[in-house]
Formats: C-alpha cells, structure tokens, sequence
C-alpha cells in the first residue's frame, strides 16, 4: 500500500493512498468533527459537520474526499465555522436536554460536538425548539429505540444493510418528518430484526440503547460460550454479578461484531437457577450436600468400576483443559476408552470422512478468509441462524460480487442472498454432489493440473460417477437439472470457491459419505489449501473442535493419535505413569446401548443433555435410569441431570480461565471473569479432586495453564501453544513449535493423508434410512433457531425468550391444507419411536412432504421421536430424517 | 424500418407530402391545441364540438390535436388552414364559438377576426395582425417552441417532415469528437438550471472505459409554475428521443431512461407514443439505421418527490433506492447509474441537441450572449398580462420580457418584483429590470437561471411571503438526508411564520439571514444550497418589508392576515347589507340604510366583504398594520 504525504493545517501527514481525509486526520491525532462517520461503515457525508478546506478552493466533506499526494486542508476557516454552528446548534434544539439522565451521557457523539463547536446558550434560545414526541419502541427484550434522540445520522441503517446484512432500517418520510423506521414502522419485535445489537453499540447517542443499561465496573475479554465460531466478547462486571457483554474489536474471527446470543445471551450466568451445591440423590430426592461428601462418595463408588463398565461423556461447551483432563482420567483411572460427546451427534463423520480423504478432518481453512472467496457453495447450513457472525462475511463477500450457491432443503433466510439455491429433498446430498461433479467433468470444468499433481485415485472415483447422469439426480433429489448444470458450473468457475456444510450433510446414516462427497468436489475444481478455497465444516459447539482435539474420542488420544497403536499406547503410558488399554472404546450411541445390555453400568457425564439432545431420546433416558450410579456434572439441573445420583455444580465459562478451540481451529484464551458462583468448581478440578482422591497421580494441577503444558507436549499439533502465545490472538493448529505462527490453511502443499495426496473416494447413493411411506407419510427433518443454543440450557434463561419460547413446526401450506390445519394450531407429531406435541407455522420455507423442528424446547422433546439409525463409519444418528404423521390434538 | 440513407430519403419524401395534408390541404384542416394547459382550459369539449359540427354539416375536412403553443393565457386555442387562404389561429375558443368559426370561416369563408390572435402567411387578413408581428410574439426567437403547437405530436411523420431525425442521420456520419467539439463551439449549456456545459459533459462521459453507459434525461420539472419541458414533452416528444439518440451514440451508451414526474400522465402518454414510434420504425432498437449502433429507452415515472429532480436523487430512484442525493464527486459522468458513466440531460436541453445537429453550430450560437448561447423557453407567470410559455434569446432583458412580450402588469398595477429559477432563485427587483436573462448576469443579481420559470409580482405581493411561500415548498421537498436542510428549511420557515403570523421580532431577520447562509454553504445538494435564496434575495433587496413586519407589525403589501385589517369607509358606505350577509363570522354590524362596521376582533380577513361591495371604487379598504381599537 502507497503512502501519501499531505498536510492537514499545516501539519505534515503520511496517509495511506486509500484512505479518506477524515480517516487519515483521526489516524495522526487530528480531530475533525463528525457524526455519520463510522470507521466500519462506508462513508456518506450527510451530517456536513467534518467539512474542510480543499487546496485552498473548495469546501467538502472530509470522509468522502479521498487523500491525495501533496493535499493540504485547512480543518478551520470562517465558512467552515458558519457551517459548523449552524449545524450544531440545529441538531441541539431539535434534540431533548437530558444528559445528566441519559444513558449515553460522557459517551455521546452529539455532546463531543457541542463541546467542539461551542454552544452559545442565548444564541440557542433564540431558535425554535423542535424535539419531538414520537413513541418509543421497547418491544425488544434487550433495546429500546427512541427516535425523539434520532440525529438521523444513518449508522443503524448502513449497519443492518452492510455488517449484518437484514437491512431492518431504513429512512422514512421525508424532511423534517424523516425519521428511521422499519418496514411498516413495525415494532421491532414484529420487524425483521434479529436483536443482534450492532445498531446499538454504534449508535452515536441514545437513541438506541440497551434496556437498563449498568456501566460495568471492570471489564474482561474471552470468548463467546455458544456457537463454533468464537467471537471474542469483553465481559462487563459488577460486583460479582455479569452486566454486559460487547464485541473485542481485537479478535480476528469477529472483529468486534457479535450475534443476539453473544450479545445478549450472558444473563444464564448469574441465573438464581444455577447449580451452586453438590446434590446427592437420597430416596429419590436430591439432597445438597458438601463437596467432601459427593466427592468422597463418587470416588469410592468410581473405585468399584473399571474397564467396560465405566463409560464418561464429555462436554463440547467444556475447556479443552477440562477435555483433557477428563479423558485422561477415563483413560489412566478407570482404564477404558469409552469416553465420547457430542461430537458423535453433529461431526463425526467431518472427522472419519475428511481424515479418509484429506487426513485431518477439520476446517480446512480459516474465517476471515470468507469475505475474499469468488464462490461459496453452503450445503446443508443454516448459517444466519446457526453461525451468524461466519453469516455476516458470507454476505459480505456476496456484496463483494461472490456467486453463493445455497443447497438445502429449507429456504433458508441465507438464500435472499443466494444466486443459486438448490432445494434438495433432506437425505439426497450424496446425488446432487455426484451429479454436480458429472457436470464439471463433462463440461472439462475440473482442475486437471490440481488432480494430478496432488490427488489419488480419480480414476476409481470417476467410474462411481456412471450412476449419476442428470435424470437421474434430478429424479432423486428432485431439483431440476437446469439448476443443478448451473450450480456446477458457477462452482467449478468462479475461483477460489469456499465450500461450508453443516448438519445437512453430517447427520446422516450416509453422513461420512455425503462429506466424502463435499471433499470430492473441492478435489474435484483445485479448490483446496489455497486461500478462500477448502472443505468448511462449521463445527457447531463453541468447544467441539477441542473436545474431539482433546482426545473425548473413544479412538483417539488428544490429537487424533489412535489408541490401538503400540506406538502411541506407550507414549502415554510413559506420560501418565500408567497402564493403557488398546481397545477402542463405545461411541455416544453405542454407550447407551451398552448400558442397556448391561455391560455399562456406571456414567460419568459432564455438560451434555442426552434427554433433549439424543436422536431417539427415550431410548438414551431408558439406558440413563437402568445405570447403577451416574454423575452428572453441569451448571444447572439439565433435564439429563436429574435422572443422576450425584450432581456436581461446575463453573461456566465465565469463572475459570481455559483454552477454547473455534471451528477454524484458532485455540484461544477464555478467561475468568467473576468467581464461581456459590460452591460451584471448574470441571477440571472437579475430575482432579475425584482422581486424587483415587489416589491417582498425574492429576496436580494447580492452574489450567499446567495443563496446557501437557496438552502440548503431548500433542503434536498443539506442541506451540501455551498461554503466553495464546494471549492475543489466539492460534490456529497446527502449531508444532514455540516458534510456529500457526496454521490458517490446511493442506497447502502436502495433505495429511499418508501418501500426502488428497484422496477421491468414489461413492453411491444410499437413501435415508426411515423414509415416508403410508403410515407415516411426512419426512421430519430438524433445524435451529438464531434465538436459542441446542438443549437450551443457557438460552431459556432471560430475554431470548421474548424473542422465541416455543417449538413450532414448520409446514409448507399445501401439506397444511391436506390436514386442514390452521397457522399456530397445535399439533401432535408421531413417529415409531413416540409423539410430541407442538403448535405449527405455516409456511413455504418448508417443501412440501418436509416438516421442520428445532430441538430447543423441553415440553417438545423433538429428539424422542427423531430416528437414531445410524452412520456404519461415524456412527452418528440419522436425525435430519425420519418418518412422521401429524394428527390434530 | 429504416435501414439506410437511402430509406431515410424516402421517408423525408413521404413526410413532406404527409405535411402537405396539413399545410396545403384542398379540405379544410383545423387544429386544436389539446395539451395539458388547453385541456384545462376546455380544448376537448372544443373538439368535441368541433367534430359534430364537421359531421353535421358533412365537412370533409381533418381536425388535429396539436400540442401547446405557449399562448396559455388565450387557450382554448384553435387554428383554421384552408389551402385558399392564410392559416388563422383563434384564441379563447368554447364550444359555442367553434361552431360558429366552422359556420364562418370553415364553411363561409369568413374569418372572425373578434376572436382571431393572428394569421400566418404573407398575405394579410383585414382586421386580423400577423400572427408572428404581435407583440407577445415578435420579440420570441422560437425553435425549440417551433413545432409545438402546430404538427401533431402523435405523428412520426410531421417530425420527420420539419428537419425530425436528420439531426441523428448528421451527427451519425461524425466521429464523437466531432460531435463534442460542435457541442462546444455552440456553447450549449444545460437548460435543467445548473448551466454546465453540454459538450464538457458529454466529453467526460465518453473518456470512460466502462462495460455500460447511460443516457439520462430528466423530466423531473418540479419547480412549481414551470411547465417548459412539459410542453415539449406533449407537443414535440420525438425531439427528446432524437436528442438521447445523439448523446448514446457519442458517448457509446446503449441504455437510455427518461425520468418524467408521474403528475404528467398526458406527456408519458405522449412520450410512450412517440418510443413505440420511433422503435417500428427503426431510430431506436438494434442496429440503428443500419449500423451496429444499438440504443433502448425505457420510461421510469417519478412518485412525487422534487428531491428527484437533483441528479443523483433521481439515479437512486432509478436504481430502485430512496430517492436521496449523494455527495459529488464522483459525477455522473464518471459513476452514475449503476456505477456506470451517466449523462444526465434535462429535456430541453436534449431537444436543443437535435436541432443543434439538425442545423449546424452556428445556427445555434447566432443568438444570445457571450457566455449564454442560444435561446430558450421559459415559464412566464404571476401578476403579467400574458401568461404562458415563451422562447427568447439569452441576453434579453427582464423588462423586455415582462413588459413587451408579457404585456405589462394588469390592472394599473406597479411592477415589483420577479422571481427567477423558481424556488431555488431569486426575486429580482425594480431596478435590476434591465438585467440580461443570462446565466451570469442572474447570479450575480443573487438569483440563478434554474428551469426557467419566470414569476412577477406586483405591488400587491407581500415579499415576505413570498419567501415564506418558497421555503413552505423545499421544506417540504427535503428529503432530509442532511443537518442543515433537514433542520434549517424548518428553522427558516417557522421564523417566516412568525414574522408573517406577527410573532417575528428585529433579531429574526439577522437570524434568518445567519441559517440562511448556514444552510446554502453546509448542504448536501442543490435543494438545500438554493432553498434559501428567496430568502436571501428579499432580505437584501426588500429589507423594508421585513422591517415593516417586526418592527411596525405592519405588511406594507395588504397580504400578511395577522398584519392588515379590513374597515369599512364610513363616507363611501351606502349600507346595502352586502358585506354584513357574506361575512362567514358575523363580524359586521349592518343595519340597511345605516353605516356598517367591521370587528376587527372577529374578523378573519378573508376578503369577502371586499369583493362583495358594490360601490365604485371600494367602500372596504384594508389597511396594513395592526388594527386600533374601534367602536362599533
């Protein structure tokens, strides 16, 4: 980037070549004054207040006028000044007097100004007042807006249309009637908002602003406990108690922008209903007892079991030193691999199909190259609801002319923004990538030079491909071939293309396939280890990436390292001091079919609600009550952990310091913000403290960074990190050494497979294992929504519920009207495996024969029906289809 | 469809002979004047009337709606041809006195000179003046007007048989330099009301390197009063096609939108007419006349806002957006429509560019000034005897226009005042009357060219409110996207309010003058920097009348309600009861036969009582200033 010098009043400035006047005074220290600038924002020069002297001709505004070499502005000169009074003591009249009572007082933008300006009161008197009394808006349960205190700068607007990209706002009526409203002046509760909250943070004043607003006393960076992307937030304290949460500006993945949840999402924390004693289940009753008490009898019962009788179920919301410690208990106590956790439910077959084709089963590449992609093809992805803030650089490198093919069998709101969508029936991904990838070979579309120099077995692959003639595809996924032809081709073409998938394409009974498939067609069109290129699994948990890095794996130790090696089965009975066994142990599935069999009899579970979150879940709670003793360890009474004997109150994320690893595989600081509340402990201890009191060495650690060193010496792929590196920025594994700088693209030039090239797995297509027929003639497919997090533990515990409380099915009119159903009726759905009751929404973003749920509302387990066929390789339930009926209540 | 040269030959012959049906028809031809200002004032009951009357007395002749000729204030306008005699334009025509000119003049052979406004020809009628030799007309230099009024706007062939298209064919054969360095040579500036020149604009456009480029013409018109383009619009729309033909072939733009407000359903009616005109016949479409020159025009209506009337206002508007100007740079030229180089032209100056290349440079340079080539249209309104639409050299004065061709003030009245360029001009007074009407001369006066609307006003127009009148008028255009117009037109007008409602005090004027400039140099765009200019212009040249209002609570002009008062003169009052029955509040006491007294507490100064007396010379007067306490 060029430099420019310049001069702004007579002060020698270097700016760089792109950048505004405005921009480059600020950046040297040189204050101009400005209202509808916003560093974020593209610059519109309404508020007139930063206008300067140009070369000594002309007048304009400071944040439009692009730098340039040997520019000299003059900030101040009498027109200026005219402009400027005239300009500040408009906006004051028409504004109300109320600092002292403001919430934006000492920090707003349009007393900056007054203060700059000067006001001269008795001039001021002598204009007509205007303010206004418009209503105030305080249907949302986080912010209020005020347009009384509207300086209509426009910074919400430009904020909704370009960071977040749902363009709620906009400017209406006209002149001094103009204010900003939504479509319709609608409430914002009934508006398109999505209570993110960007709005509010950047507003210049107070006209929008968080509902009783508490400035926090200290402030405290970490990262956000909900989705897999890790934004990093700044927790505000008072007290002892959380009162806000803003974006870190500092992070790379999200640069200070945040979601409702991340935002807003904090109030579980200090919920009255968190776990704060040990209970101990007496008669059928939990008792609170003392930490010595549970701890004692947990070790004395966990001492009676070992081997296949044990099973313990991590956490995917956990710290990955909680992880670790965990499974190195499971595995250096109680003698068993059978840990695992949620994982199995959502990524497994991320994790068994890309370690096959590419050797490492991650995101291949990094977040923030999102926004530079030519091309991003989203199959089986939400991600406006699912990963918002990973949603805003979607869109945004859409503005920046990206094509985005969406492929999903919803119309998701992400396809507003989709040049293609592609509407594949749930369970057909595996023929519409295959009947792509017959298109780009047919046209001559694929790489040639990429497949040759760097993948095996094509042709294998390309002999799979017979099957999949376009008839046949549209047949089968019931898309028509113009489209599918289209897709291919805008893939194939528009370079680098990005790939993104989630549960769409893992939770499948041909799930590690469909991945397979996903690694194929980037193979395929060279779209891997290079930038904005690569196989994107958007890992849903804020910690599930870590979890599984951990070793909660009933394979692998931390760092994918198998158990069944001899090799790496001494290299950590050397590490812990301990025997090891080589056998690989139960996946989350299989444990509770073991526990049925009787050969487990004994769970150790922490922070996961199998009760809500299990596919068949009244399969999952039988196994729960015929277990002998179960621990469940969690911050509150999850709908799992009441079934428990003990149960362990445990810190959030907000109250212990650890490491969480984000989808794109950055490891970074969380921090402790308030002390545990009442008698609660971090899960590390916690595991620590019954080890010890096994009797079992290697669990001493006094602080997390302990365990981190052992992480790192243990694992390969986290060899560089420790807390010190990981203070800032955090890293991206792989990091071998204290000197590496981490690793935000995968596979650039050798794939971790073990010949080091990228492996095309030839496929066919297997259809969903539960299919509609006769009885049950509707295909249940689930989903999520923006307001709430899977079982909803932490999310129905404040305003989120304002915004959504309850299940609704999603159904596509023409199926509404077969049933003669009316919008918000309430509904029982059926499968083979039970019923659930529930209200409905009409509405065509559903297909027809498709119904749609979440699984985030209690009273509507949608899990107890969902169908728990599973994957053969990743042996992750089929919960994206099943067959159901729906009857009238 | 026209494919060459050669076609084009033929079809000039076919027009001229088409014309010929008009102009030397053995059957007798009429006219009638059925735009938008004729309508109004009832040209289609005339024709209406007309075509009975043909069809009763089994005429075999042809009737024709023409457009407006810009004699508004004698419309319903008709003309007669009769290949014997001269052609005779009638003015103020009803039903019953166009059954009597087809009774006299069409069958009898007699024209009726009582209603006639003028012949044309050589040949003089007696009793009947040259319709070009009157004085509203002689000092008119009419081209752009040349055609309005006389063919029919709906026929492609009356275009083509007066020059129409020939400019396309000429400006064709040049290479776009060319085509600039006539623009230039001819000093063609923009007739929209910013002045810039024509051919410097065009030149940046054609610089650009871009996949697309725009012709824009601007139909917007929304200064209040002014209806040139309208005209134009409804009597010459093909003028406007031929001139966005040029600009798209210079600059290699293929895409052309005219953006016409949507209160002009007749001129979009006219306009659509004239597209699906020139498109059959091969002027517009692909491969224009034969060359790889392709150009499509679509109609985009305006939703009533004056705010898109401004250039980057009205792109947004196409575009789809709110309709809110963006700073500038960049200029359209540069990055308009879509980001793409964009010539926004107004519509006269886009017919100004087909006859430029109709004819030649020259042609059109032969008149007006120095650095104000050229003639054109402007709006003449208010207190003027005649009203209506004009054509003149630049550089001719206001007192010429006013008085010669305006025929003075009506009434007896004194001339006061004329407001230029509409809302966004100035009031020019007495002594400047001898102002040349130039782009430069105005602005140095305090007032611009703008569109061309010309108001004057009398002895009996209060300036203050005259300001209050245009400022209530962008105040509620504003969009407002920026601090100072959004606030300031606001501020501005509840000050004016107050001086006119008798609120105001002696700070207010200082006040007004100090927003006024605040908000002419700190706005985004030419609404808010002109908006204040009436205001300017009547403080500076009409400071007394301000004066008069705060100081003396007094509006010298008898306009302002709050600051006059009606009484009845008790020596000229024959108590008829007249103003006591028509007044709506009871405020007269009036007994018959006895002297009648106003209240002025009741009183609302509606002016009733004032036209209802019936004594000569008035026994009502209205008196400026507050009133005094009377006895009634």
């Amino acid at each position: 980037m060029e430099n420019v010098k310049m001069i702004i009043d007579g002060v020698e400035i270097t700016a760089r070549k792109n950048m505004t006047v405005l921009e480059a005074a600020l950046e040297n220290g040189i204050y101009i004054p400005n209202l509808c600038y916003h560093p974020d924002l593209k610059p519109v020069g309404i508020c007139r207040l930063c206008m300067v002297e140009i070369n000594g001709k002309r007048l304009d505004v400071a944040c439009k006028t692009p730098v340039e070499q040997g520019m000299q502005i003059r900030t101040e000169n009498p027109e200026i000044s005219k402009i400027r009074k005239i300009a500040a003591e408009l906006l004051i009249i028409n504004h109300p007097a109320s600092c002292l009572s403001c919430s934006e007082n000492m920090k707003c933008e349009l007393q900056k100004i007054a203060n700059y300006v000067g006001v001269d009161q008795a001039h001021i008197d002598r204009l007509k007042k205007g303010v206004k009394e418009l209503p105030v808006d305080d249907s949302n349960p986080f912010f209020v807006y005020d347009p009384n205190r509207c300086i209509l700068c426009g910074i919400c607007i430009r904020t909704c249309d370009d960071v977040v990209g749902v363009g709620n706002f906009e400017f209406a009526y006209r002149g001094y009637d103009e204010m900003v409203s939504t479509f319709g002046s609608r409430p914002l509760l009934e508006s398109r908002c999505v209570s993110c909250g960007e709005c509010v943070v950047r507003c210049p004043v107070s006209a929008l602003k968080p509902k009783s607003p508490v400035v926090p006393s200290r402030e405290v960076k970490t990262i956000c406990p909900y989705c897999g992307v890790g934004c990093g937030i700044i927790l505000g304290v008072r007290g002892d108690k959380i009162v806000s949460s803003e974006g870190d500006r500092d992070n790379p993945v999200n640069r200070g922008r945040l979601c409702v949840k991340g935002r807003f999402g904090h109030e579980f924390v200090n919920h009255p209903d968190r776990l704060v004693t040990p209970l101990i289940k007496k008669s059928g009753q939990f008792i609170e007892a003392s930490w010595e008490e549970a701890l004692n009898l947990i070790a004395e019962k966990f001492s009676h079991y070992s081997g296949e009788q044990f099973a313990a179920l991590s956490s995917a919301k956990c710290t990955n030193e909680d992880n670790y410690v965990l499974q190195k208990f499971t595995r250096a106590v109680m003698h068993t691999n059978t840990i695992d956790h949620c994982a199995r439910l959502c990524h497994a077959p991320s994790v068994a199909g890309l370690a096959q084709s590419f050797g490492s089963g991650a995101m291949t590449n990094s977040i923030g190259e999102i926004a530079e992609a030519k091309c991003i093809f989203a199959i089986g992805t939400n991600t406006t609801s699912a990963h918002p803030v990973l949603a805003y650089e979607v869109k945004e490198a859409v503005r920046r002319g990206a094509k985005l093919i969406v492929a999903n069998p919803k119309r998701i709101d992400l396809c507003e923004y989709a040049d293609i969508f592609l509407q594949q029936r749930p369970g057909t991904d595996v023929a519409l990538l295959m009947g792509m990838m017959r298109v780009i070979i047919d046209e001559r579309l694929h790489d040639i030079d990429f497949i040759s120099k760097r993948c095996d077995n094509f042709e294998e692959f390309s002999q799979s491909l017979k099957e999949f003639d376009l008839d046949t595809v549209e047949k089968v996924t019931r898309v028509k071939k113009e489209i599918i032809v289209e897709a291919a081709i805008t893939y194939a073409t528009h370079k680098p293309g990005m790939l993104l998938y989630a549960m769409g394409i893992t939770q499948h009974t041909h799930g590690t396939d469909n991945v397979l498939a996903t690694s194929n067609i980037a193979l395929l069109t060279g779209n891997v280890g290079k930038p904005s290129t690569g196989v994107n699994p958007l890992r849903g948990q804020n910690n599930v990436q870590g979890a599984c890095d951990m070793g909660a794996l009933p394979n692998v130790y931390p760092g994918y390292q198998r158990v069944n090696i001899p090799q790496i089965n001494q290299k950590f009975e050397k590490a812990w001091e301990c025997t090891l066994s080589m056998e690989v142990g139960l996946t989350h599935t299989e444990i509770f079919d073991a526990i049925l069999d009787g050969k487990v009899k004994v769970l150790y579970q922490m922070g996961e609600n199998p009760a809500l979150s299990e596919a068949n879940a009244g399969h999952a709670l039988k196994a729960i009550d015929k277990l002998e003793f179960f621990v469940a360890q969690d911050i509150f009474l999850t709908e799992t952990a009441q079934h428990a004997n003990v149960v362990l109150p445990a810190a959030s994320f907000a109250e212990k310091d650890g490491t969480f690893t984000n989808t794109e595989r950055r490891v970074q600081r969380v921090r402790k913000v308030i002390k545990p509340v009442g008698q609660a402990k971090p899960d590390w201890q916690i595991v620590c403290e019954i080890a010890r009191r096994m009797k079992k060495p290697g669990f001493d650690f006094k602080h997390p960074s302990q365990i981190m060193e052992e992480i790192s010496s243990l694992t390969p792929s986290y060899g560089g990190m420790t807390y010190d590196r990981l203070e800032v920025k955090g890293l991206q594994w792989p990091c071998p050494s204290v000197t590496h700088e981490g690793t935000p693209i995968l596979h650039s030039e050798f794939f971790a497979t073990i010949t080091g090239k990228g492996k095309f797995m030839p496929l066919n297509y297997r259809p969903s294992f539960e299919l509609p027929d006769d009885e049950y003639p509707l295909l249940l497919t689930t989903d999520r929504s923006l307001y709430h997090f899977h079982t909803a533990t932490m999310t129905r515990k404040g305003g989120l519920q304002v915004l959504r409380n309850r299940e609704l099915v999603e159904i596509n009119p023409d199926d509404a009207r077969v049933l003669h159903l009316r919008d918000g009726e309430m509904v029982k759905v059926i499968s083979r495996r039970g019923a659930v009751k529930s209200h409905i929404k009409v509405s065509d973003v559903a297909p027809k024969g498709v119904i749609s749920m979440t699984f985030h509302f209690a009273e509507s387990p949608t899990n107890m029906i969902t169908s728990d066929a599973i994957d053969p390789v990743a042996k992750i339930p089929e919960t994206k289809v099943c067959a159901v009926r729906i009857e009238k209540v | 469809m026209i494919r060459s040269e050669q076609d084009f030959k033929n079809l000039y012959l076919q027009a001229t002979q088409e014309w010929s049906k008009v102009e030397s028809s053995m059957d007798p031809v009429m006219t009638v004047g059925t735009a938008t200002c004729g309508r109004s004032a009832g040209s289609l009951e005339v024709l209406e009337a007309l075509q009975n009357s043909f069809k009763t007395c089994s005429i075999n002749g042809s009737i024709i709606e023409v457009g407006c000729i810009g004699l508004c204030y004698n419309e319903p306008l008709v003309t007669i041809i009769k290949n014997s005699r001269p052609a005779v334009f009638y003015g103020k025509i009803n039903p019953k006195r166009a059954k009597e000119l087809v009774e006299q003049h069409v069958l009898g052979d007699h024209p009726i000179p009582e209603y006639a406004l003028g012949s044309l020809g050589e040949e003089k009628i007696k009793g009947i003046p040259r319709f070009f030799d009157t004085s509203t007309l002689k000092p008119q230099v009419r081209k752009i007007l040349k055609k309005c009024g006389i063919i029919d706007p709906t026929n492609l062939l009356h275009y083509v048989a007066h020059d129409g298209y020939n400019g396309l064919m000429r400006a064709m054969k040049l290479h776009p330099t060319q085509i600039i360095e006539e623009l230039k040579s001819a000093g063609l500036r923009g007739r929209g009301g910013a002045g810039f020149p024509t051919g410097m604009k065009w030149e940046f456009a054609v610089g650009q390197k871009a996949e697309r480029k725009y012709i824009v013409c601007n139909a917007d018109e929304g200064d209040p009063g002014a209806f040139m383009n309208r005209s134009v619009l409804e009597s010459d729309p093909h003028a406007v096609l031929e001139g966005m033909l040029i600009a798209g072939y210079t600059i290699g733009a293929e895409e052309g939108y005219i953006y016409c407000r949507a209160e002009y359903p007749l001129a979009l009616e006219r306009l659509r007419i004239a597209l699906r005109q020139a498109e059959d016949m091969g002027f517009i479409g692909d491969g224009i006349l034969g060359t790889d020159l392709n150009f499509h025009i679509k109609i985009k209506e305006g939703a009533g806002a004056f705010v898109c009337g401004e250039e980057t206002a009205l792109i947004a508007s196409i575009e789809g957006r709110r309709g809110m100007p963006t700073t500038r740079p960049p200029y359209p030229a540069i990055s308009g429509l879509w980001g793409m180089p964009t010539i926004i032209n107004n519509v006269e100056t886009l017919a100004s560019v087909s006859l430029l290349f109709q004819n030649s440079p020259e042609w059109f340079a032969q008149h007006g000034t120095e650095r104000s080539k050229g003639t054109k249209t402007f709006s003449l309104a208010g207190k003027v005897r005649n009203t209506g639409l004009i054509e003149v050299p630049l550089g001719i004065t206001l007192r010429q226009i006013i008085f010669d061709i305006g025929g003075g003030i009506p009434n007896d009245r004194e001339f006061k005042a004329v407001q230029t360029g509409g809302p966004s001009g100035g009031c020019i007074p007495k002594d400047l009357l001898d102002t040349p009407v130039d782009y430069d001369s105005l602005k140095a006066a305090g007032s611009i060219m703008g569109s061309g609307g010309l108001v004057v006003m009398d002895e009996d127009t209060c300036m203050v409110d005259v300001a209050r009148y245009f400022l209530d008028f962008t105040r509620k255009e504003s969009c407002g996207e920026c601090v100072p117009c959004r606030l300031g037109t606001k501020q501005m007008l509840d000050i004016l309010n107050d001086i006119t409602g008798g609120n105001g005090t002696t700070e207010d004027i200082d006040l007004l003058a100090e927003l006024a400039e605040g908000v002419k140099l700190g706005s985004l765009c030419g609404l808010g920097q002109t908006a204040p200019n009436p205001v300017l212009t009547t403080i500076r040249y009409f400071r007394d009348e301000y004066e008069a209002h705060v100081k003396e609570k007094r509006c010298p002009a008898r306009v302002c309600k709050a600051l006059i008062y009606y009484r009845i003169i008790p020596e000229k009052c024959i108590g008829c009861q007249s103003c006591f029955k028509i007044c709506p509040v009871n405020a007269i006491n009036g007994e018959p036969k006895k002297v009648h007294v106003i209240d002025v507490e009741t009183c609302i100064r509606c002016g009733l009582c004032y036209s209802s007396c019936p004594v000569k010379g008035n026994a009502i007067e209205i008196i400026p200033g507050l009133p005094e306490k009377v006895e009634v």
